[in-house]
């Protein structure tokens, strides 16, 4: 009994040992050392990329916040910047904190200041150039809950005020609601926002009036529902953003669509409600 | 790391069927330390929310973005327009009160001050009104552009904000030196 049971085990194992390989090695954001011999000093000098980073605790508020330093050899290291934060995280400082999920563009978690510019850490591609620290902030002007990872509660209340659905004064009608190829493609462009905040956070007005006005993020899935001909409120969400600070305090600055991570224009799309409520077209 | 793994498989399966076989295996589950936590009613996660809400600071903006022609162009919009305006109120005022004040700032009076000056400080006074004058108006035509939703792409932007800047060099050129 108990030699076959061992023989078992003995079979899992192997079974495991055989699929645990790949996703050992899927898992890590630096480049396999455990495994691979480490590399000769002759065929590869160490590119020494030196990163600098807000860091801000709450449980010691009185601290002031602070940029920090972090070393990482850019041949060990992935090619974006979510990459060396990870491997800052696992293998330097396990209480350096920033929020990440996909690493592929399409969930919105990683975005936050790099070099200046808001973007998505796991799109955008380490400067190579080993002579400039890289810098690493939150969204601009967000409150901080730690570190990298800013508050977004008030950004998802005014994605809320603007009802991001579908909205129908007839009955249903029982089965879908189609719409010609034309009326569809109004919405390229527009649908593809994964509310990432980078544009949002990007805009001096914002900086100055988040309170009121709403932002390039939430007034550009605003329009794509004024622009959908599915939807039977338009003359509501129009007349919701007409007035002096929700859609108004847009002055055409363009750093929202200078800074899309997945390359749309809000700015656009802000200009053609605005052209909407004036001339009741676009 | 893959050693542990499998042996974690092997205990786990075992441990359906053969506890007592399995037991030398089980102390292998503890190898990852748990996080410690705190329970914590509702209402004190709550208050401490609110705690940490009252002292979370603003992340760092207008210091740390990176330069671009848009929001340069547009604050630069903004300063050259309050600059401009401030200007026209604060002579229409002065002018209106100069009875009162003994100032004199009849045409007659500013142009023979002006003629007495040297002709670097006329030109200096001449850039200095011409730069804002230029630039708000070539910018002011872009939005006018741009409000009937034409040239809003990064494209668009840029090469628009490209042509204000260099007219609004020529404008200033000739305003200073030829007119």
């Amino acid at each position: 009994m108990s030699a076959s049971v061992l023989s078992r085990s003995a079979l899992l194992a192997a079974a495991s040992t055989r699929s645990s390989i790949p996703s050992a090695v899927r898992g890590l954001a630096s480049v396999a050392t455990s495994q691979a011999p480490p590399p000769t000093p002759e065929s590869k000098a160490p590119r020494v990329k030196k990163f600098q980073v807000y860091r801000w605790n709450p449980d010691h508020p009185e601290k002031k916040p602070y940029m920090q330093e972090y070393e990482l050899d850019l041949n060990q290291t992935g090619p974006m910047v979510l990459d060396a934060l990870i491997r800052m995280k696992n293998e330097v400082d396990p209480t350096l904190t920033f929020r990440r999920s996909c690493r592929e563009g399409i969930c919105g978690s990683c975005a936050m200041n790099i070099g200046g510019i808001n973007t998505l850490a796991c799109l955008c591609r380490i400067d190579t150039d080993t002579s400039k620290a890289t810098k690493i902030y939150p969204l601009p002007h967000t409150y901080v809950v730690k570190d990298l990872v800013p508050d977004l509660t008030h950004f998802y209340k005014q994605y809320k005020s603007i009802k991001p659905y579908l909205q129908r004064k007839d009955p249903p009608p029982g089965r879908e609601i189609l719409q010609s190829i034309a009326d569809r493609k109004k919405l390229d462009g527009l649908y593809e926002c994964i509310l990432c905040a980078c544009c949002s956070t990007s805009c001096p007005s914002y900086w100055w009036n988040s309170s009121e006005y709403l932002g390039p993020a939430v007034l550009m899935q605003s329009y794509r529902w004024i622009a959908d001909s599915r939807d039977q409120f338009k003359e509501e969400r129009k007349a919701a953003l007409d007035n002096e600070m929700s859609l108004y305090r847009c002055h055409t600055i363009m750093n929202c669509a200078r800074t899309c991570p997945k390359g749309l224009n809000p700015g656009l799309a802000i200009a053609k409600i605005k052209k909407e409520l004036s001339l009741g077209h676009s | 790391m893959s050693l542990s793994r499998t042996a974690f498989r092997a205990a786990s399966q075992l441990s359906h069927r053969q506890p007592a076989a399995a037991s030398f295996l089980l102390p292998r589950l503890q190898t990852r330390s748990a996080a410690s936590t705190t329970p914590t009613t509702a209402a004190e996660a709550h208050s401490l929310l609110v705690s940490q809400r009252q002292k979370r600071p603003i992340a760092p903006h207008l210091s740390i973005y990176q330069p671009q022609l848009t929001w340069y162009m547009s604050s630069a919009n903004r300063i050259t327009g309050v600059l401009l305006s401030g200007t026209v109120y604060l002579f229409g005022i002065s002018y209106a009160v100069a009875p009162w004040l003994g100032l004199h700032l009849e045409s007659a009076t500013i142009a023979a001050a002006v003629a007495a000056l040297p002709v670097a400080v006329k030109l200096a006074i001449k850039a200095t009104f011409a730069t804002p004058f230029a630039f708000h108006c070539f910018n002011g035509v872009r939005h006018l552009i741009w409000d009937t939703a034409k040239e809003l792409t990064i494209k668009g932007v840029y090469r628009t904000g490209y042509v204000v800047l260099a007219s609004s060099a020529f404008a200033v050129t000739y305003l200073t030196f030829f007119a």
